[in-house]
């Protein structure tokens, strides 16, 4: 029998918990059969989650490493084995894997910095992790500053979370926009990039961005007109990935691997990169 | 050094075979050479080398990772992994056991990976000096010297004899092996031979290929230019490059439900095909010239720029004769190291 450590062969992580966020995301609490945390992990690591027979895909963690019981993820319905994972029940066993990927640098270049975080979409599940262990340790960072869109009003991920306790919370502002007009709805109406630029913000600020693709290009471009230098902007890449330690080849872009060298890169690494991400 | 006369290679093969499995390039009934185990009386191929690359041994097309049984909302993994059984290679060229340095610093770097490195420790490399090199071969480019291959053991076979001269502790363990077989011996037939093969390679048509051009920090330099779109005009994505190539190393991770369980398996992929970078919401390589680029920047570019400048690429010259519209990286290097 070879005895050696292997990466690829995961633990057994059970589902205690299913929370409906959105139409198409759900929040899926995790633990080990034993109800232990499967590991420990920093803001904006990820993990391989699977379904035997349906497949493995990776996943950020979007509970904060602060929390010592479990581990949350929240899944956006979009493909085989996300479908197969929104169709299970409390109780049900899955396989993880982790944690992978460099963290964002909540004890060194963000320790005592004023923070900006903007998400859109599902995009906020990562940034939920470094926004929470910034809420945790409040005194080693500045006054922080929360952007976040989506679709609709149904669409935001992480609603009560958002008004019961992040927007209660001393130092911490929250913005939250819409794409259209809806019944019921009297905050902001309108994209993030643009909502950025209407609140204007002060550059003395350590901005963390998340989102589709398109919203993350025109968010930068945003805060870079607004006088942010992109060694003061971060975010997290996310492309196809088989094994998580940068040797299946697939998250290869120029010399980095998305899952070891990144997921989270500062924007001017991102520029030294060619644009296949 | 040792050497034996050829007309006691059987018995030494036999020897080597006694205490570990041993495979060598055996000619195949349609006339390819193909890597196979070696049974009392088979004989060594001729052939300049074999049509797969030795990588198989070490990393195979397909492989159990694992397997699964489920019961109701129950999972169980099963390790699969077993330790391997020595075996030997001979007959390795000096392109091919080049690339196991370059396979080792993608499987054995952290985190280890456990399956190619159980077979690394248990395999021995008994390499085999080229004489007859072809007008495909280019793998001094990469400073390789195919009269002087590298290996736990390396061999020269002449006319007559066989030299064996070990460079590892795993290759002075196996020519102790076959101490009563061989005879101590001047490397003086060797040297010659080296001299003649020195000769030849400096006459083949791709002698004058060189990487000036290529290495780590050349990303911006190189990646837009616009040979790319006429170099991968014809490409058709089959993946033939990729598959022959002793150092691509991309794999795929899939289960296969048997019916009576889970195997979670791995085997080779490529990035020359369209769903390589495929995701549920997107693909970052849509069109045939990115992913033609990728190939061939991970391994004069991004690989170097991540290995001490070490190329991916060993000139075996597989992909030069396999690929089916007789696109390769030499007519890359050419183009684009402005030949």
């Amino acid at each position: 029998m070879n005895r050696r450590e292997e990466t690829l062969i995961p633990k057994i992580g059970v589902i205690t918990d299913v929370r409906i966020d959105t139409p198409d995301i759900k929040t899926f609490r995790v633990v080990t059969p034993d109800g232990k945390k499967a590991f420990d992990h920093r803001p904006g690591q990820c993990a391989m989650l699977s379904v035997p027979g349906v497949g493995e895909a990776m996943f950020s963690i979007t509970s904060s490493p602060t929390n010592e019981e479990f581990m949350e993820f929240s899944i956006k319905k979009c493909g085989c084995v996300t479908e197969w994972l929104h169709q299970a029940e409390v109780g049900q066993q899955i396989t993880i894997r982790g944690p992978y990927g460099k963290p964002f640098p909540v004890d060194d270049e963000f320790a005592g910095k004023n923070m900006l975080f903007i998400a859109g979409g599902v995009g906020l599940a990562p940034l939920r992790s470094v926004i929470n262990y910034c809420r945790h340790y409040r005194d080693r960072y500045g006054k922080i500053d929360i952007v976040y869109g989506s679709r609709s009003k149904d669409d935001l991920l992480d609603y009560r979370e958002i008004i019961d306790e992040w927007m209660t919370d001393a130092g911490v502002d929250v913005h939250l926009t819409i794409d259209r007009e809806e019944d019921g709805w009297d905050g902001h109406v309108g994209f993030v990039p643009n909502y950025v630029k209407e609140l204007g913000f002060d550059t003395d600020k350590t901005a963390v961005l998340c989102g589709p693709p398109i919203m993350i290009k025109f968010t930068l471009d945003g805060l870079v007109s607004l006088g942010f230098d992109k060694t003061q902007i971060y975010t997290t890449l996310e492309l196809r990935m088989k094994c998580g330690v940068g040797k299946c080849g697939r998250c290869n872009v120029g010399a980095k691997y998305v899952c070891k060298d990144g997921p989270v890169f500062r924007c001017d690494e991102l520029d030294e990169l060619p644009d296949e991400y | 050094m040792r050497k034996c006369s050829l007309n006691s290679l059987q018995s030494v093969f036999g020897k080597i075979a006694s205490s570990a499995l041993l495979y060598l390039p055996v000619d195949s009934a349609d006339g390819r050479a193909v890597f196979s185990k070696w049974d009392d009386g088979t004989p060594l191929s001729n052939a300049l080398n074999t049509v797969r690359s030795p990588k198989d041994f070490f990393f195979p097309q397909t492989e159990d990772l694992m397997r699964f049984k489920t019961e109701g909302k129950s999972i169980e993994v099963i390790d699969v992994r077993e330790e391997t059984e020595d075996f030997v290679v001979f007959g390795v060229r000096a392109c091919d056991v080049k690339s196991f340095d370059i396979l080792d610093r993608v499987f054995l770097a952290e985190p280890r990976d456990s399956y190619y490195a159980s077979r690394r420790d248990h395999g021995v490399i008994v390499s085999l000096a080229c004489t007859r090199p072809s007008e495909t071969c280019f793998c001094s480019t990469f400073g390789i010297d195919a009269a002087s291959p590298a290996g736990d053991v390396s061999c020269w076979k002449t006319e007559s004899e066989m030299f064996w001269q070990a460079n590892t502790e795993k290759g002075e363990a196996l020519i102790k092996k076959i101490e009563e077989l061989t005879e101590e011996c001047s490397d003086e037939a060797v040297k010659e031979q080296q001299e003649k093969t020195a000769r030849i390679m400096k006459k083949l048509p791709l002698a004058g290929l060189n990487t000036d051009a290529f290495g780590g920090g050349k990303t911006e330099e190189l990646f837009d230019r616009p040979e790319w779109t006429e170099l991968s005009e014809a490409c058709l994505g089959c993946g033939t490059c990729t598959f022959v190539c002793p150092t691509c190393q991309c794999y795929d991770i899939k289960d296969f439900n048997t019916g009576n369980g889970v195997i979670r398996y791995r085997c080779w992929d490529s990035c020359m095909y369209s769903e390589f970078t495929k995701m549920a919401h997107g693909n970052n390589r849509l069109s045939q010239k990115e992913r033609f680029r990728q190939r061939f920047m991970h391994k004069l570019v991004y690989y170097p720029e991540n290995n001490d400048g070490l190329f991916s690429c060993v000139g075996c010259g597989r992909c030069l004769s396999k690929c089916p519209i007789s696109m390769n990286i030499a007519k890359v290097m050419k183009k684009l190291g402005g030949e």
